[in-house]
This record gives structure tokens, sequence and C-alpha cells, in this order.
């Protein structure tokens, strides 16, 4: 039981530190860091930098939770095979 | 007249939804009072976080902050939304196993500690405070204009509103209010949004609108503005004015305060099951993304219709707009030049920047102010940057139901927050202080009749607040992120993702994280607000992102002190072990 509760957490984890590099590098890197790099380019009447600190890092950040929730659900699954029993 | 009329109707009509609602879903226990029985559905309690979480702040000052700051205004798009990852993947699921009532409740279970729980309680009502008094200077905001009546009087309504619905229901009350209140709130702030893009560049989504050419010629939008921009005097719209530190600190500080928020994480602790919880922080964000995706447009048209609408138009034949908010006095002209027309650029148009209205009225009909201009620059406008919203559909001339619209989802956005934080400001007092702390006797019955006591009093407090209000909605919220962020927050978080950190570290992780982001605003904001520049800052760092490096020390502190003192006893072990499971 011990066992499989480690491992379990050892593969959340490692889900939890990829979709927290790609919120990383959406916000920060994207909207900030690189933002004004990423000016340079324009598509339609939208700055790419600008674009992602004001639209593109929001529509990722959906996006991130909802992979998250997939992720987990089936991660439950697998380990234990009846997660809806709670309480 | 006729938008007053509707205006009435709108706001009456969507205040008895919410009376309606309160009574019949009030609460008869205390796991009622403080949870909603744990039954309520993840796509209805998205809903509510949304609500709860979109303010007065998101709903009325955000998109003016954005359309005044330009691209350095994204800090609170990111900043306000990015947090529901932090929250949907490092929190709410863990803190939902967990189980129980409040934040403190864990604090104090993970650090096996009254002292703990203290110092989170601490930590969560000065948070809350802070941030209600915002609401409540919001809800003043929008009566004083829209119903005509003074501010005070429009707060003391709100909180009778508030009072009804949060001291009856409670958390159950609230969500289900809140649930109506998100959809006044949102339908308010898209249809305006709709119409003005289809008005300005022909596209009937906001979000690409603004990316759009404008109608009838082949320039951009976001390039117009920027040359508009420019030639008054101001930076480029689409670029940042503020270092890149500072950015990534104000939005870090912003993100992680989201996380640590109780009014926020304690609605996770209302759905069903963990895997709920985190299906939940999604739907909230969709819900939020909504308005938040919507807002930079919102910014963007209101600008450049502001500047449009007003620049060098005689003040005679200005719109009634212009003059409504001068008459409520967030707007005001002073005429440098004399030649009886309004002239805007960058600059502030008044010495000591807020006006100070006299009695007297000018040639022109203006409101005439005791400030002596600002002969530095040309500006002859003052604006609080409040109103944008709020005076957006006028500006734009949108008809009367739409600007009726925005007045009840103004006060939907206002009064969800209020009642959510009212009810964290309750049940710390009735459920941490009194019931697990002081008064360990107490019957649930008693607890019950102590929270609604606790809320009345917290809802007179922030009554007052919003009567003598502290600066600019937005500017004060800020503050209570920055304390979210250096204090609850890290607590949560290591609670979870460290067996290692005992009491010790936690609490002096939660006070140094504290005393060091206080004084720090306390001392740029309050006490030596001349000194409030760049060159003064700590490593360039604005006190709006502070929280950050107090979060930062926060973890420093509390994993020092936890390797220098004891480890936490064999069942705080075993209560992350459980925690960690689904």
């Amino acid at each position: 039981m011990r066992k499989k509760n480690i491992t379990y957490w050892k593969s959340n984890l490692r889900i939890l530190g990829s979709l927290m590099s790609i919120w990383f590098l959406a916000s920060f890197g994207f909207g900030i860091i690189w933002s004004d790099t990423l000016d340079k380019i324009q598509i339609g009447g939208f700055k790419l930098g600008f674009w992602f600190a004001q639209q593109g890092s929001i529509y990722v950040f959906v996006i991130i939770i909802f992979v998250y929730v997939f992720l987990l659900n089936r991660l439950d699954k697998k380990h234990f095979l009846d997660s809806s029993k709670e309480e | 007249m006729e938008t007053q009329a509707l205006t009435y109707l709108f706001v009456g009509a969507s205040f008895a939804i919410y009376i309606g609602i309160a009574f019949w879903s009030r609460a008869k226990s205390t796991n009622d009072f403080y949870v909603a029985g744990k039954g309520v559905n993840p796509i209805a309690n998205g809903m509510a976080t949304a609500a709860d979480w979109m303010s007065a702040s998101s709903f009325i000052s955000m998109a003016g902050l954005i359309a005044f700051l330009g691209k350095d205004g994204s800090v609170y798009l990111m900043g306000w939304t990015g947090g529901y990852v932090l929250l949907a993947l490092l929190l709410a699921p863990y803190l939902r196993k967990f189980g129980q009532y409040t934040v403190p409740d864990f604090v104090g279970t993970r650090y096996y500690s009254s002292t703990a729980r203290l110092v989170a309680v601490i930590c969560l009502i000065f948070i809350s405070f802070v941030y209600i008094a915002g609401q409540m200077r919001g809800v003043g905001i929008v009566f004083s204009r829209f119903l005509e009546v003074d501010i005070n009087t429009g707060v003391i309504i709100g909180m009778v509103i508030v009072f009804f619905y949060a001291v009856m229901g409670g958390m159950k009350g609230i969500t289900y209010t809140q649930v109506a209140q998100y959809c006044v709130m949102i339908f308010a702030y898209l249809v305006p949004a709709i119409f003005i893009s289809i008005l300005i560049t022909g596209n009937p989504i906001p979000q690409v609108g603004f990316g759009d050419t404008l109608n009838g010629s082949s320039i951009f939008l976001l390039d117009k503005l920027d040359q508009v921009t420019i030639d008054l005097g101001f930076g480029a719209y689409t670029e940042n004015t503020k270092t890149n530190i500072d950015l990534f600190c104000i939005t870090a500080a912003l993100m992680f305060g989201t996380g640590g928020l109780p009014h926020v994480i304690v609605r996770f602790f209302t759905v069903p099951k963990v895997s709920d919880a985190r299906k939940s922080a999604g739907y909230a964000l969709i819900f939020i993304a909504l308005l938040y995706t919507t807002a930079p447009a919102v910014a963007a048209f209101s600008r450049i219709n502001f500047i449009d609408s007003i620049q060098n138009v005689e003040y005679s034949a200005a719109p009634d707009w212009f003059k409504n908010w001068e008459n409520i006095g967030l707007l005001a002209w002073q005429d440098k030049n004399n030649d009886r027309s309004i002239q805007y650029s960058s600059g502030n148009a008044l010495e000591g920047i807020k006006p100070d209205y006299s009695e007297q009225r000018g040639k022109s009909g203006e409101r005439i102010l005791n400030n002596k201009p600002n002969k530095a620059n040309n500006n002859e406008v003052y604006i609080d940057r409040d109103i944008m919203v709020l005076a957006n559909p006028e500006i734009a001339k949108l008809p009367g139901w739409v600007i009726a619209l925005v007045a009840a989802g103004g006060l939907a956005a206002a009064l969800s927050t209020a009642a959510g934080l009212l009810l964290v400001i309750s049940s710390s007092i009735s459920h941490d202080l009194l019931k697990k702390t002081f008064m360990p006797k107490i019957n649930e019955k008693q607890e019950l009749l102590y929270a609604r006591i606790a809320s009345t009093i917290a809802i007179a407090i922030a009554g007052l607040f919003g009567i003598y209000p502290p600066g600019f909605v937005a500017q004060v919220i800020a503050f209570a992120f920055g304390i979210a962020a250096s204090t609850i927050f890290p607590a949560l978080l290591m609670g979870i993702f460290s067996k290692r950190l005992n009491k010790e570290g936690a609490i002096s992780g939660m006070i140094v994280g504290l005393v060091f982001t206080t004084s720090y605003i306390v001392y740029f904001k309050f006490l030596f607000t001349s000194a409030n520049i760049s060159e003064n800052w700590f490593m360039g760092v604005s006190p709006e992102g502070i929280g950050f490096i107090g979060m930062l020390i926060n973890f420093v502190v509390a994993y020092t002190v936890s390797s220098f003192t004891k480890k936490p006893p064999e069942k705080i072990d075993e209560m992350v072990e459980s925690i960690r499971q689904p």
C-alpha cells in the first residue's frame, strides 16, 4: 500500500513539474521576459508578445488545468481502481 | 430619464433574485454555513468561484487600469488568472481531501499548533478586510452614478443587501446567489463589449476585434492607439514602461497571492470529491477567462473612444457622461489655456493630483477647482480610472438598457465578492478563534449564532472602509495580494509538499513574510509616498510586487528554522501522506 502511494505521488510530481514549466513559459516567459523580442513578430493587429501578455497566457492556463484534470483522473484510475468513494 | 428607470428596474430585479435565492437556500447547520454541506456541483461551484473571485476591481477597475497602463496592465490579466493554475495543481485537491472548514484549520492541524492557527487567522482577517474595503467602495461608485444617491448611502444599501443573504444563508446562500451573480455580471460585461467591438472594428468577438482593423480603414486598432498615445505624450500603448524585474514580481505576487486568498480556497471545500476540486478550478478559470480576455479589448476600445470623444471638444458641447462624472467628483477639467475646449494629454493636470472642488461654476459651467493648475504640462483633464468601464457604454453612445445592465453587473461583482469575504471572516472568528481556540465547549447552535454575529460586525466595519476609502480600488487590493502571497500561500504549499516542515518553521516564516511585506508597503504607500520611486525600491521591485520577495523570504526562513528544530510528530507524517492520496 505504502509503496503504491509513493509511486502515485512521484507520477503526480512529474506531471506537476512539466505542467508548471508550461505555466511559467506562457506567462513569465512569453508575456514578460521574451515579450519584447516576440513583439517583433506581428500576427494580424497583434504583436505576439503583447498578445501572449493579454490573451494567450490565459488560454494556456485554462488548457493546463484541464490537461491536469485528465491526466490525474487517469492516474487515479490506474492506482486506485475505485476513486469515487470518499468521505 | 429612461435609462434611470431601466437602471432601477435591472438593479431591483437582480436584488430580488439574490434575496429570493438566499431565502430558499438558508443554512441550517454549521456544515451548511461554512461549506454548503459539501454538496455543490463542480460547474456551479466554478461559477460561484468566478463570481466570488471577480470583484468590483475586476469588473469596474481592471479594464480602466489597463486602458491607461497599456501593456504594463498585463500584469493584472496574467496575475489574476495564472493563480488558478496554482490553485488547481498545487492546493485545491489536497485541501479538499483534508476536509475541514477553513484555511486556518489546515494550518493549525498540519503544524499541530494553535499559535500557527492564530497567525493564519490574523493574516486572513487582515487580507479580507483590506480586500473588502475595495468592494464597498465599488458599490458606492455604482450607486452614486446610476441611482443618484450619494456614495455613502450607496455603501449602506449595499451593506444591507449583503447582510441579508450572507448572514442568513452562509456559504449555501452565498454559493447559489453567486451563481446568479456570475450570470448577471458576465452578461453585463460582454454585451457592451460586443456592441463596441462591432462599432469600432466590425468584429463581433472583442477578443479578436481589438487585433482587427478600424471600420472603414486599413489601420489596425492597436497601431492607431499606439500612434495616438505617443502623440499625446504617453508611451506607446503596446509597449512596457516598467522594468522586466518589476513586471515579473508584480505578476508573481498577484498569482501566488491568488493562491493564498482564503475566500477563494474555501470554495474548493464545498465540492463532494477531490477530483471535483480539480475540475471545479478548471471551470472557474473558464468562467473567469471569459471576462479576463474581454477586459483588454474593452481597455483598448475605451481608451480610443475616450480620447476621440473629448479631445479639443468645447466644454459646453462635451458629452453628458463627462459632466455626470464631473458632478460625482471622479472627473475634472481645468481650462489652462482659456480656450473653453478640452485638451487631454499625459501628466497630472492638477497640482496635488486629486481634484478639490469648490462650490462655484466657471465660465463654461465646469466645476471650479481649488487646485492650482500643474504648469508642467498642458493636460486639462483629471480622470479617475475606476470610471472607464462604467462610462464606456455611454462614451460609445450605446442604448439605455445596456448602461442599466452594466450598473447591475458592477453591483453583482462587488456584492458577490464582499459576501464571500464576509463568510471567511466570520467563519475564522466563530470556528477558528472561538470553537477551536478559546471556547471549545460551545455547541453547534451557538457556533452558528457566533458566526452570524461575527458577519454582522464584519459588514459594519467593511461599510466604514467603504465610506472612508483608502485610495484606488485596485491599489488597495494589491496590498491584500502581497500579504496572501507572503504568508498563507507558502504555509499551505509547504504543508502539502514537505513533510519535514515543522511548526517553528511555518510560524516564523509567516511572521517574517507578513512583517517584511507590510512594512515595505506601508513605508512606500503610506509613510513616505514621495519616496515611492524606482531608485529607492529594493532591487527595483515596487510595493505591488514585493509580496513575491516576501514569499521567497518566507520559504528561506521556514526551511532554515525547521532544519534547526525538531521534526514534526509521526501523526503529521501520516496526515500529509493521506492528503496526498485522492
